[in-house]
């Protein structure tokens, strides 16, 4: 029983963390068919600025206090770096969608190259809040305060993505325009700029995600963006492009049962049964391609 | 204006005043296909000016390439102003609404949300909305996707109508409607007519006699007919000729 308290909500901390990451993606690919290969770097860019952050900041603040600026600072750089990558790389390709995959592709790999010469190949360990280093028990299960952290941080953000998109008259715009974004702009909305703030946003998104998945693995290292943002694509692909229910749902359910088959058949089975999950999905559900409504 | 015609209609094809849009030699061209091949034509600022021609002949996509939805060449003026330049939005802006074929409404928006896009403080509240359009009052909160194609038509025409237009462009609004429906859409067409001309793309013969003006025929691309819509309509033999609705031309795409 506290195994299963214990992977359960240990699964469903790592769909968290999975939810984080590909919210801006789905958002992005739902409004503006872009499939950002690039998602990774601004994950990564999080991950390092606020690893940097914290080591600038004086050893004597409070770890907490340090890691709260740490992700505060990873969210502006991700929010900038989504910002011109939008401006600079994809305006000018919209509408040529290879180009564009190309292009996110090809800044993915010259991010983490040029992380690698900065930095070095080897993962730095980051500080950890001690609470968060620690485990509470309940249900007989002795569970990583850490997992509660990353639960929280996504109820927010899926309750602040979902507030944006049903309240505001920006969020208006993106379901309107996840929908059917050329007749948006044959309405007299200039759909582009949204295009740049939803950008933005995404990467925000991933710069938050990445700082998060530091502290999950310990470390920074160039090529942890990729890594998570290989689940997050299965994570947004299974839950119906574009749609931000279907993409926490998906995180949910992938990341438990990650944990669920590493656990019980055999550790690293959990990358496989991913993996199957979501050939059985588009054999089951192909419609979850084509994307849904934010 | 001529005495024959007891109407409001003017039967003079060309009335007096600047055209509101003026399109010189506009070229579109879809990969290898070369769709409209030099279509020149003035809409005059006011009445309706119905677009006519067999399937397939380019008047949507002259619509398009107007709202700068085609890759188009060639010239295009609205009141004077070349627009040709200009990207979709800011052509709107500058005064041109669109209501395309098919109604593209927001299916999982509702009618108010539908309505807001355009007028953000208004939606379904604006005052053209109850004089025009009473029943979407009604249906603020439904989703526009689950209306009947009457009713997805009435947003559509609703949502153009909240901004200020010099010129309307309408593609087949009563496409696929029951007759009482089409009957409706041109009521609202006929009272919108009095205040901003519309560029009327439409297959309902007996509609167009009853509401427009001129009409301007499109064949393979070119502009073969312009002229008072009464003398197109009324002209059995030039109807089959230019619009191949006959025995011997039916059916032809």
């Amino acid at each position: 029983m506290s195994d299963l308290v214990l992977l359960l909500v240990t699964g469903v901390g790592l769909g968290a963390l999975y939810f984080i990451a590909a919210s801006g993606l789905s958002l992005i690919y739902g409004l503006m068919g872009v499939l950002n290969f690039a998602h990774g770097v601004f994950m990564t860019a999080g991950a390092y600025a606020a690893w940097l952050t914290m080591g600038a900041l004086p050893g004597t603040w409070p770890m907490a206090g340090r890691l709260v600026i740490g992700v505060l600072v990873a969210v502006a750089v991700g929010a900038v770096v989504g910002l011109v990558v939008e401006v600079l790389l994809i305006r000018p390709l919209y509408r040529h969608h290879i180009q564009q995959v190309l292009v996110t592709v090809g800044l993915s790999l010259a991010g983490v190259a040029a992380a690698q010469g900065i930095w070095g190949a080897d993962p730095r360990s980051v500080d950890k809040p001690a609470w968060m280093s620690g485990t509470t028990e309940l249900l007989g299960a002795r569970l990583p305060n850490d997992r509660f952290v990353y639960l929280l941080v996504a109820l927010g953000l899926f309750a602040g993505l979902l507030a944006l998109l049903h309240l505001t008259r920006l969020g208006l715009v993106i379901r309107a325009g996840v929908e059917n974004r050329t007749m948006v702009e044959a309405l007299g909305i200039d759909v582009h700029r949204t295009f740049t703030v939803v950008f933005a946003l995404g990467g925000a998104a991933a710069g938050l995600a990445g700082v998060l998945h530091s502290q999950y693995a310990g470390a920074v290292s160039p090529a942890q963006g990729g890594s998570l943002l290989i689940f997050a694509f299965i994570v947004v692909v299974i839950g119906g492009m574009g749609s931000l229910t279907g993409t926490a749902v998906a995180a949910v359910v992938v990341g438990l049962v990650q944990q669920l088959a590493n656990y019980y058949a055999a550790s690293g089975v959990g990358d496989l049964s991913v993996v199957l999950l979501l050939a059985l999905v588009l054999l089951l559900r192909p419609t979850s391609l084509k994307g849904a409504t934010a | 204006m001529t005495e024959e015609n007891p109407s409001t209609r003017a039967d003079a094809p060309e009335p007096p005043g600047p055209p509101v849009l003026t399109l010189h030699d506009v070229h579109v061209r879809y990969g290898g296909s070369h769709i409209l091949q030099g279509v020149s034509f003035d809409v005059p600022a006011t009445g309706v000016t119905a677009l006519l021609g067999r399937n397939g002949v380019g008047k949507t996509t002259t619509l398009r390439s107007i709202m700068g939805l085609a890759p188009r060449t060639g010239r295009i003026l609205l009141q004077g102003n070349e627009i040709q330049a200009q990207r979709t939005a800011r052509i709107v802006r500058g005064g041109i609404g669109y209501v395309p074929e098919d109604r593209e409404v927001f299916g999982g928006l509702t009618v108010d949300e539908n309505l807001r896009l355009v007028d953000p403080d208004h939606g379904v509240d604006a005052p053209v909305v109850a004089r025009l359009f009473p029943d979407l009052v009604t249906r603020r909160g439904q989703r526009a996707g689950t209306l009947s194609g009457g009713q997805q038509q009435m947003v559509s025409l609703a949502r153009v109508l909240l901004r200020e237009n010099a010129l309307l462009l309408i593609d087949e609004p009563t496409k696929g409607l029951a007759p009482k429906l089409v009957t409706e859409v041109a009521d609202v067409l006929a009272e919108v007519a009095l205040t901003t001309p519309i560029l009327l793309v439409e297959q309902n013969l007996p509609l167009v006699r009853r509401i427009a003006d001129r009409v301007v025929v499109l064949d393979a691309g070119v502009v073969v007919h312009r002229g008072a819509a009464a003398d197109l309509v009324g002209d059995a033999d030039l109807t089959r000729e230019l619009l191949g609705v006959s025995m011997r031309r039916e059916g032809a795409a």
